[in-house]
């Protein structure tokens, strides 16, 4: 369920488009934010705020990639292969993170596609921040500054904190 | 053979480029736009007072638009119904094209010059509510934008009775969420209304029937940041850069096995060898050029024969079968498999493909299967006509250049492309690979 303050929120979100429906993606990231991930309970309610039905929300939800429909870490960690990557070791860097991480509850490594970042490939984002010019061993420290905090992480869904 | 230092040392034009190279710390902020002459062309416009001039300007200029497809602005401006309200500005900074990174730039790094080309083209189309869509991992592209928004809008140069003109502009900015087909402008308007994107049928046109069905200009974030730049030189001034019907500056996204990687803003009538050789510093470890992507990731490849050929976009689609589309160049050296990057595009386009036709939610699946198999190893001698027909069967005729399209929009047809190359350049190579790749496995 929203907090009031993210209800409030909502509501702002909502009188912002001619139409209501157009708040779906931005609530979806809202609860995202809310809950470290967009669990099934928050479908209904954005439902509710959108003025259509649950099936809808789904329905959209579920065609976007960053909408994290099952739990994951706090630290959401995207490596691009895409072909810039792919021939300055994008593919290693990967398999790297995803043997270290592959039992690290709080570290949800995944692929992703060209991040426009390739003037500095390889590269990667942790929850949407942008690293470059990485190495597999690079990568990992980031990834450990995350951990302890030594870096200041965004939320899963990018948003400052 | 090598190709290194073949080439002049070359410069840029810099003209959307200007103010992120010239103030390197502050750029993005309201006093550092400021303080470069930010917004002298929007109170330029508004003192004007006339609408119809800015588009004459826009059209005079011969300005294209640079998200990939190079229309005409003005003439798209021109489209919309005269007497239709309200109508709506979208702008596109979704930017997913392999390997295009330009648009994040100008976001991040000058998001008040796109501000002011947004106020600009909203008078000039006289619509009162801009979106802007900002792809959904541009987490700091998007948090400047925002910072950008509420210090114009404190300054009046967003919101009611824009600097006492009586103009009104809201500004709405929503975030995509990790699709690249939200790109395509009906996809875009799809996700913007809370749908799944999945472009539209064309006709109608965003122009007469857009976002909400109402009439609808879609136009890419460095079209946009050029606008006051035009209003500053006049069109005719802006138009003289350039080539033909390839009129100014574009900044291009050079990256791979080149010395120097980055966005480079050129003037259109240089050549792809000032910019991989004169630009890039050539190609790294002086190794030789295998192929380049001469505009992002959907068009015909280009080899070492074409460097000297104009970075010009008629010549690129009429000469050289290809097209500059997103502004992206990317080089490829020798060490490259040219099948593991067909491979890899492949793989892009079909997680990328909405799954709405036929031919490409199949099709670019089957492709990446197939080269996959010829990748490492477990091809079939009639794998590559296979997988050409496939491509053919996605975009009729697949070595043609514009493609064809059975479907309905260009993302299927893109896979086409790096088939097409692979036939077009490596088809006995790849030939001779299968066969020796049979000669290994045991009977
Ligand atoms: C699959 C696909 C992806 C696209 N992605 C983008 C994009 O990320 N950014 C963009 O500006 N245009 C993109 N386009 C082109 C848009 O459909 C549209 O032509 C463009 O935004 C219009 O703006 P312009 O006239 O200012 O270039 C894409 C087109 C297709 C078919
Ligand atoms: S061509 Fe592909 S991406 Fe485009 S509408 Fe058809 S299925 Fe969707
Ligand atoms: S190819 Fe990896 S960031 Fe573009």
């Amino acid at each position: 369920m929203f907090t009031d303050d993210n209800r409030a929120r909502a509501r702002d979100i909502v009188a912002q488009y001619p139409r209501a429906r157009s708040a779906i993606m931005p609530l979806a990231y809202l609860a995202q934010d809310q809950h470290g991930w967009l669990p099934p309970e928050a479908i209904p309610e954005i439902a509710e705020f959108c003025g259509v039905s649950a099936a809808e929300v789904q329905g959209t939800v579920s065609f976007y990639t960053m909408f994290k429909r099952r739990p994951c870490g706090r630290l959401v960690v995207s490596v691009c292969t895409n072909v810039t990557c792919l021939v300055v070791g994008g593919p290693e860097i990967l398999e790297h993170l995803e043997v270290k991480y592959a039992s690290d509850d709080d570290v949800t490594v995944e692929e992703v596609e060209c991040l426009a970042a390739c003037g500095n490939a390889p590269s990667m984002q942790v929850n949407y921040e942008f690293h470059e010019r990485l190495t597999p061993e690079v990568a990992e420290a980031i990834v450990e500054d995350y951990k302890a905090g030594r870096l200041a992480a965004r939320t899963v869904s990018g948003t400052p904190q | 053979m090598t190709t290194a230092n073949t080439s002049e040392p070359f410069s840029e034009t810099r003209i959307v480029t200007r103010r992120l190279h010239e103030r390197p710390d502050d750029s993005w902020t309201i006093d550092g736009a400021l303080a470069s002459g930010a917004y002298d062309s929007l109170r330029q416009v508004l003192a004007q007072g006339d609408p119809s001039a800015v588009q004459a300007e826009a059209t005079a200029s011969g300005l294209r638009g640079r998200g990939g497809a190079n229309f005409s602005t003005g003439q798209k401006w021109s489209f919309l119904p005269k007497d239709t309200f309200p109508r709506y500005l979208v702008v596109n900074g979704d930017e997913g094209e392999p390997s295009t990174f330009k648009d994040r730039m100008l976001l991040e790094r000058d998001p008040h010059q796109l501000l002011e080309g947004i106020v600009i083209a909203s008078y000039a189309i006289q619509c009162n509510l801009a979106f802007i869509y900002v792809r959904g991992e541009f987490a700091l592209g998007h948090d400047r934008l925002m910072r950008a928004i509420a210090d114009a809008r404190a300054k009046g140069f967003i919101g009611k009775d824009i600097q006492g003109s009586g103009f009104d502009l809201d500004v709405v900015v929503h975030r995509g969420a990790g699709a690249y087909i939200c790109g395509e402008e009906t996809a875009l308007l799809e996700s913007l209304e809370g749908e799944r994107g999945m472009p539209r049928l064309k006709p109608p046109f965003p122009a007469i029937e857009g976002l909400y069905a109402k009439p609808t200009v879609v136009n890419n974030v460095e079209t946009l940041s050029t606008l006051p730049h035009i209003v500053r030189m006049g069109g005719e001034e802006y138009a003289k850069l350039g080539m033909a019907r390839s009129t100014g500056t574009r900044v291009c996204a050079l990256s791979g096995h080149v010395k120097r990687p980055g966005n480079y803003e050129v003037e259109f009538g240089c050549t792809f060898r000032d910019i991989i050789f004169g630009l890039g510093g050539g190609i790294r470890d002086d190794n030789a050029l295998k192929f380049f992507l001469p505009g992002g990731a959907s068009f015909q490849w280009l080899v070492e024969e074409h460097l000297d050929e104009p970075y010009d976009m008629d010549h690129a689609a009429q000469k050289l079968g290809t097209s500059l589309g997103s502004g992206a160049v990317m080089v490829f050296d020798e060490t490259t498999d040219p099948v593991r990057v067909a491979w890899r595009l492949a793989k892009f386009y079909s997680h990328e493909s909405c799954g709405k036709c036929t031919p490409c939610r199949e099709g670019t699946g089957w492709v990446e299967k197939i080269l996959y198999r010829i990748l490492h190893g477990y091809a079939s001698p009639e794998d590559f006509e296979m997988v050409c027909d496939v491509a053919d069967n996605i975009s009729p005729n697949f070595m043609a250049a514009p493609f064809n399209q059975t479907t309905l929009c260009p993302l299927g047809p893109s896979v086409a492309s790096p088939i097409a190359s692979l036939a077009k350049y490596y088809r006995d190579e790849i030939i001779e690979r299968i066969a020796a790749q049979q000669a290994e496995v045991p009977a």
